[in-house]
């Protein structure tokens, strides 16, 4: 089979998960409601428990795992493609790990408690923090190396900042509260985050998604990449703003989903030809693949429990990743 | 017509000045061997002539001034050849080569019919076309020397520069690419390649200009640079020259002075 035939296969079956993982993020939940009555429900004008329980709840909870996924796996193929290192994710650039201090300092002052937004909106000005000291750093010119240290920077001392709070919190509710938060959920989130969230994201998304074709010429280097016309400045502005927008707000709603922005377009990869500019579409859809499953996955295993999806991809991400590696040792060495 | 016009250069890495006032043009139909002792500024001329280097100085492309060109525009006058040879991820060889086409192609545009035959017509002149459908990050050196400079052919640009190509290459890919740049200069366009190898410059260049110290110390027919005094004071080599099939051989033998007695 031919690359092209084989991608379009790959994006229909990405496309048909994906698909699948939302219906079944809507139907699967504690209050057992029939397939049918769920969907029937999700577009009824009744306000009777059914409707409200689809509406308020499974609705925005399937949205945000469909975006929340997908943003992780579009940024981190970005990010890998743009940076040329395997390693590279979305929280690399230190914007997930501001965003989580932003949303810690808010409970620990109690504002997220004051005002229900208090916590989004803040993560989210974390993320523009650490976006705008990075980009300073790094400078225009576009240098990776410099992206990286910057961001490892920027993250150690967020990340320093948030142990501080929690090690200042006023009682051990707000400490287990910070906790829980860093954790990752997508538990109890309502319409207002999609709401908040959605405009952030697809802003992202377009910058993010402009990039396939200067990708593929990095692929040579930056230097050649910049002898085939592509604008290193304007690449740089795309990855760094695209990721901080999409990531950022991800952050802000959910807290910290680690591995998917590592893990998925590794797993992709080799199935769309190593080619950067294919992995974007495959890997975004990939991305809300796993979220998607991680977030049924948590509501099946311990259904009374509240198991927070950032542990859980974490707990089967680290390992599938070792395997990865165990896999790829040959080529590596 | 001239490709490339550079006048008054000066660039500075750090607080290191490299290249220094330094003029130089390039006109269609000739291939300039880049010649010069390491650090003499070979590769910081073609990257600043590529605008990945701030420089002060003009540099005019096909006669339009680069300071103010948009990558996209100034990819389709110049192709370049680096000398790291970098793929970062296991795609085929034709992929590769195809990358070349990008600044030709329009947003999301798919590759047409005349990109296709350019591509091919790129891999069949670097002896790529066997494995063309190969991973290039398996390749060996050679062979992916060999289809990253069908990639920058695939560029079909009026001027390209290569940064020491023929480094790495058996001596029959060296000479098959000496070649086929001289062909290239023959066809119209321009080629400038720093060379390390001497008596691959001496044979196949038109034009030979050396660098020392960021300055043009000389600057003619291959025949007329290489002298025993340009190597012995550039370079610091006693060098055998003689003729074979009316072009020149250069040899290097030893170095002068002392040291070489």
């Amino acid at each position: 089979m031919s690359g092209d035939a084989r991608y379009a296969l790959l994006i229909t079956l990405l496309c048909a998960a994906t698909l699948t993982l939302f219906a079944l993020s809507l139907t699967v939940g504690p209050a057992g409601i029939a397939f049918a009555d769920s969907i029937m429900a999700l577009f009824s004008d009744k306000a009777d428990g059914v409707a409200l329980i689809m509406q308020e709840i499974r609705l925005p909870r399937a949205l945000l795992g469909l975006m929340i996924g997908a943003t992780l796996g579009l940024s981190g193929a970005v990010l890998q493609g743009y940076l040329r290192n395997p390693l590279a994710e979305p929280g690399l650039l230190g914007i997930s790990a501001t965003a989580s201090l932003g949303a810690v300092l808010s409970i620990y002052t109690g504002l997220a408690a004051a005002f229900a937004l208090a916590l989004p909106l803040a993560a989210l000005a974390g993320a523009v923090v650490a976006v705008v000291v990075v980009q300073a750093m790094a400078g225009a010119r576009g240098n990776s190396l410099l992206i990286i240290l910057a961001g490892i920077a920027v993250s150690s001392f967020a990340g320093a900042m948030t142990s501080l709070a929690l090690n200042l919190s006023p009682n051990p509710f707000a400490a287990l509260e910070i906790m829980f938060w860093m954790l990752g959920s997508l538990t109890d989130r309502s319409m207002t985050h999609v709401w908040l969230a959605a405009p952030f994201m697809l802003a992202g998304w377009a910058m993010l998604g402009a990039l396939g074709r200067p990708l593929d010429a990095l692929t040579l280097g930056s230097e050649t990449a910049a002898s085939m016309g592509v604008d290193l400045k304007r690449v740089q502005f795309l990855a760094v703003f695209g990721t901080a927008a999409s990531v950022g707000a991800a952050t802000a709603v959910a807290g910290a989903i680690g591995f998917v922005g590592l893990v998925v377009p590794h797993i992709l990869r080799p199935l769309v030809g190593a080619r950067p500019s294919r992995l974007l579409l495959a890997s975004a859809l990939g991305g809300a693949c796993v979220v998607l499953a991680a977030d049924v996955a948590v509501r099946l295993i311990a259904p009374g429990r509240d198991l927070k999806l950032g542990v859980l991809t974490a707990i089967v991400g680290a390992p599938f990743f070792l395997w990865l590696v165990f896999r790829a040792r040959r080529r590596l060495t | 017509m001239t490709l490339l016009c550079a006048s008054g250069l000066n660039v500075s890495l750090g607080a290191k000045p490299v290249l220094r006032g330094l003029d130089l043009s390039v006109a269609a139909g000739e291939f300039v061997g880049l010649i010069g002792p390491n650090g003499a500024g070979k590769s910081t001329l073609l990257r600043a002539v590529l605008g990945l280097l701030p420089f002060t100085g003009e540099i005019l492309l096909d006669g339009d001034d680069t300071a103010a060109m948009k990558a996209r525009r100034r990819a389709l006058k110049v192709a370049y050849l680096a000398q790291e040879r970098e793929i970062a991820w296991a795609v085929p060889v034709e992929t590769v080569v195809a990358l070349g086409r990008a600044p030709h192609r329009p947003g999301f545009a798919a590759p047409t019919e005349a990109d296709r035959a350019i591509v091919d017509e790129a891999m069949r002149r670097m002896d790529v076309t066997s494995f063309r459908h190969r991973i290039a990050t398996e390749l060996s050196g050679g062979e992916k020397a060999r289809v990253l400079a069908a990639r920058a052919l695939a560029q079909d640009t009026p001027l390209l520069l290569a940064d020491e190509p023929t480094a790495g290459l058996d001596p029959s890919h060296q000479i098959a690419l000496m070649r086929l740049f001289g062909e290239l200069a023959a066809s119209g366009r321009g080629v400038v390649a720093s060379l390390h190898d001497l008596g691959l410059a001496a044979r196949w260049c038109s034009r030979l200009v050396l660098l020392d110290n960021g300055r043009i110390v000389a600057d003619g027919r291959p025949g007329e640079v290489l002298t025993p005094q340009t190597l012995r004071a550039v370079y610091g080599v006693e060098a055998f020259f003689g003729e074979a099939g009316g072009a020149p051989v250069v040899h290097p033998l030893d170095l002068s002075g002392p040291a070489g007695g």
